[in-house]
């Protein structure tokens, strides 16, 4: 069943909405990767959750004049055009208020999904049965769509992603530089504006499929994803469009296969596993990552002060530092160095006593900086300038 | 009139005016800190916690369901905190991972339990259901000098009246140093007070606040209530004093307007049926902040 969902065979409307919502994924992760290099993510909670006064309006006035209520690019106008509105008190209520934005986007949140709510209450009263389907744009849900509904996702998805990938540039350079931007002649402003115009636009079109609560996450969690795999702009909108993707389509397909398994938590649980393992095994930004260099800097600091204590005959008392020579083979049980454990010290006594050199000497005390009780003086000087250190040590003798 | 509103609408608007109130109180600190939207985090993981709750216990009742959903939000605050430092997230969007993956996490859980017996879903978790808490043994004013009937009072009331109590009593004894941490940390720290200590001390307050709120009214007014009092209150002043008092008039003026809008509106407009007490709450204070903003004697940049 699953495999069948994956490979699109459980019915032309299913393979629709998951191709639509693949398409979806990936401009929503695209540009919430742009959205997120410009620091921005919570802006779009703002936008999602303003949707809903539009949605219940647009509802009533379509069934006020005579039509089907639930004709879904009515209801995504409507939608689009209070998130608008929405977004645009955001931007004024930081500008002109003291405001942090933080509060502006609380405030519109809260406020527009109330009015949403009692609009919704209205239109629960209406007539009967009619109405039934709009709370479905909260949590998303794809059962029983009808395939004009399902050409509509697929089409908005993809019209997105066009979008997405014509203003690629100039996007890439707001979000790399500002003011790199600006020189090259591109608005700010105008980009900004564009950014957010994608975001409404994911949002519209994502509403019917993840719903309005948790589309947020799809234009927030493969964009944090994304970002631990690497340090280019570009890459990152690429990889968290791909990411996007995976889950819009992953989530599409696994909740067609069950009734009780709703399309919205599907996709934004399947974008968050995505993200939990590019926390874990990212190189260099990963957790694993950052443990095993930790882990290397450690018994580098240990070795090291371990075999200078053997240096001056000390004993180690450091039980962890005992341990790394041990294993290391540096040391026999008893704590006495070994053949290869007398070797290394000779080699680190001589690195000490090269850098207290360097630091006395006239020419080359300037590199006494790099000097942080870890890089071997050879790594720092040529082999030249190491000869004539040399010299300068012969006549101390043990130290 | 007396029976039907000391009866059915008394309660409610006076629970839904002490959850305005707790909200509002640690929102005003919330808001100076920048951290407005962990109320909007909060009010979203509450869920998981809830749903989990009931699923170890098998039965809805407050006290594990309260427990789970401190629980929720405690290891929200964690995992955030989390991603924020190993990962190096920016604090926003690692909310934004968190708050929206545990509420995920919830929906599909209820979805997959047997919840059908039990009165247990998504949106009486998002806009709660305020005008269900009624007071049946009530027979007009009189009933509220009646010992026996008061007792039969909603015990949602009681409840949030104590953590109201509760908040105002912790705002009021650390006044002082919860105001130094907010506005200068620096300096607070140089006084030798605890300013990581008491940062948590105002996020668990708001937490406190936030999940009782949420078992009595929905997380909608407790999201709103959060911001848009001590919002407003921000465009009328500059002493914080005052600004926490302006905000406690206006959460409970959001309250109880919107509570009246709410479930006599639609009937002085000539239709029969109430619409939601929570959404109408909401509304009306963002209708408050959005007044104080375009008039408000402080609402420019300093």
């Amino acid at each position: 069943m699953i495999w069948q969902a994956l490979t699109l065979q459980l019915g032309y409307n299913a393979a629709l909405v998951a191709l639509g919502s693949a398409a979806l994924g990936i401009a929503a992760g695209a540009v919430g990767g742009f959205l997120y290099l410009r620091k921005r993510s919570l802006v779009s909670d703002a936008i999602s959750h303003a949707t809903l006064p539009g949605l219940a309006l647009a509802f009533m006035v379509m069934v006020a004049l005579g039509g089907e209520g639930r004709f879904l690019p009515g209801l995504m106008l409507g939608s689009a055009l209070s998130a608008g509105i929405g977004l645009w008190l955001v931007g004024r209520m930081t500008a002109r208020t003291r405001l942090p934005q933080d509060a502006a986007i609380g405030a519109i949140l809260s406020t527009f999904f109330g009015a949403g709510i009692v609009l919704l209450t209205i239109v629960q009263t209406m007539q009967a049965g009619r109405q039934a389907g709009l709370e479905g744009f909260l949590l998303g849900s794809t059962a029983g769509m009808l395939r004009a509904d399902a050409l509509i996702i697929a089409a908005g998805g993809a019209a997105v992603l066009a979008a997405v990938l014509a203003l690629r540039r100039p996007l890439l350079m707001v979000a790399f530089d500002e003011g790199y931007a600006q020189v090259n002649g591109i608005g700010v402003a105008r980009m900004d504006a564009a950014l957010m115009a994608l975001v409404l636009a994911v949002t519209v079109v994502g509403l019917k499929i993840v719903g309005l609560i948790l589309i947020v996450a799809l234009l927030i969690i493969p964009a944090v994803a994304a970002r631990f795999w690497s340090e280019r702009a570009l890459h990152v909108v690429m990889l968290s469009g791909l990411f996007g993707g995976l889950a819009g389509y992953g989530g599409a397909a696994l909740s067609a296969t069950a009734p009780a398994l709703p399309t919205g938590p599907i996709v934004v649980l399947l974008g968050f596993a995505l993200f939990a393992v590019s926390l874990l095994v990212a190189p260099s930004r990963g957790l694993l990552a950052a443990a095993l260099r930790h882990r290397r800097l450690q018994s580098r600091v240990h070795l090291r002060q371990g075999l200078l204590a053997l240096s001056r005959g000390e004993p180690v008392y450091e039980a962890m530092t005992r341990r790394m020579l041990r294993r290391a083979g540096l040391t026999r049980p008893d704590g006495q160095p070994t053949e290869a454990g007398r070797a290394e010290t000779a080699r680190i006594r001589l690195d000490e006593a090269r850098w207290q050199a360097l630091r006395r000497s006239d020419t080359l005390t300037d590199l006494s900086s790099r000097d942080d009780g870890l890089t071997l003086i050879d790594s720092v000087l040529t082999a030249d300038q190491l000869a004539a250190l040399d010299t300068t040590l012969a006549p101390r003798g043990a130290t | 009139m007396g029976f039907e509103f000391v009866a059915l609408s008394l309660p409610p608007m006076v629970i839904g005016t002490l959850a305005a109130i707790a909200c509002a109180l640690p929102g005003n600190f919330l808001l100076l800190r920048r951290q407005s939207l962990i109320g909007d985090a909060i009010s979203h993981v509450v869920l998981p916690g809830i749903v989990v709750a009931f699923l170890l216990t098998g039965v809805i009742s407050t006290l594990p369901m309260m427990l789970g959903a401190a629980g929720a939000a405690l290891v929200a605050v964690l995992a955030i905190e989390a991603i924020r430092r190993f990962g190096r997230v920016e604090p926003g969007a690692a909310m934004g991972v968190v708050f929206t993956a545990m509420f995920a996490g919830g929906v599909l859980l209820l979805e997959q339990s047997d919840t059908s017996s039990v009165h247990l879903d998504v949106e009486h978790a998002l806009y709660g259901n305020l005008e269900s808490l009624i007071w049946l043994d009530a027979v007009g004013w009189a009933s509220l000098v009646d010992p026996s009937a008061l007792s039969l009072l909603p015990p949602e009331l009681f409840r949030m009246a104590g953590v109201t109590v509760l908040v105002a009593a912790v705002v009021a004894l650390f006044w002082r140093p919860f105001v130094l941490a907010t506005f200068d940390e620096g300096f607070a720290r140089s006084l030798g007070l605890p300013t990581g200590l008491i940062g948590l001390a105002i996020a668990t307050l708001a937490a406190l606040a936030a999940v009782a709120a949420f078992d009595a009214v929905g997380s909608i007014i407790v999201i709103a209530m959060f911001i848009c009092p001590p919002a407003a209150a921000r465009m009328m002043t500059d002493r914080l004093g005052a600004q926490v008092a302006w905000s406690l008039g206006f959460a409970t003026l959001s309250a109880v307007l919107g509570y009246v809008m709410a479930g006599y509106g639609p009937l002085w407009l000539g239709r029969t049926d109430a619409v939601s007490a929570a959404g109408m709450i909401a509304t009306v204070s963002g209708a408050v902040l959005l007044l104080a903003t375009l008039l408000g004697p402080h609402r420019k940049h300093p």
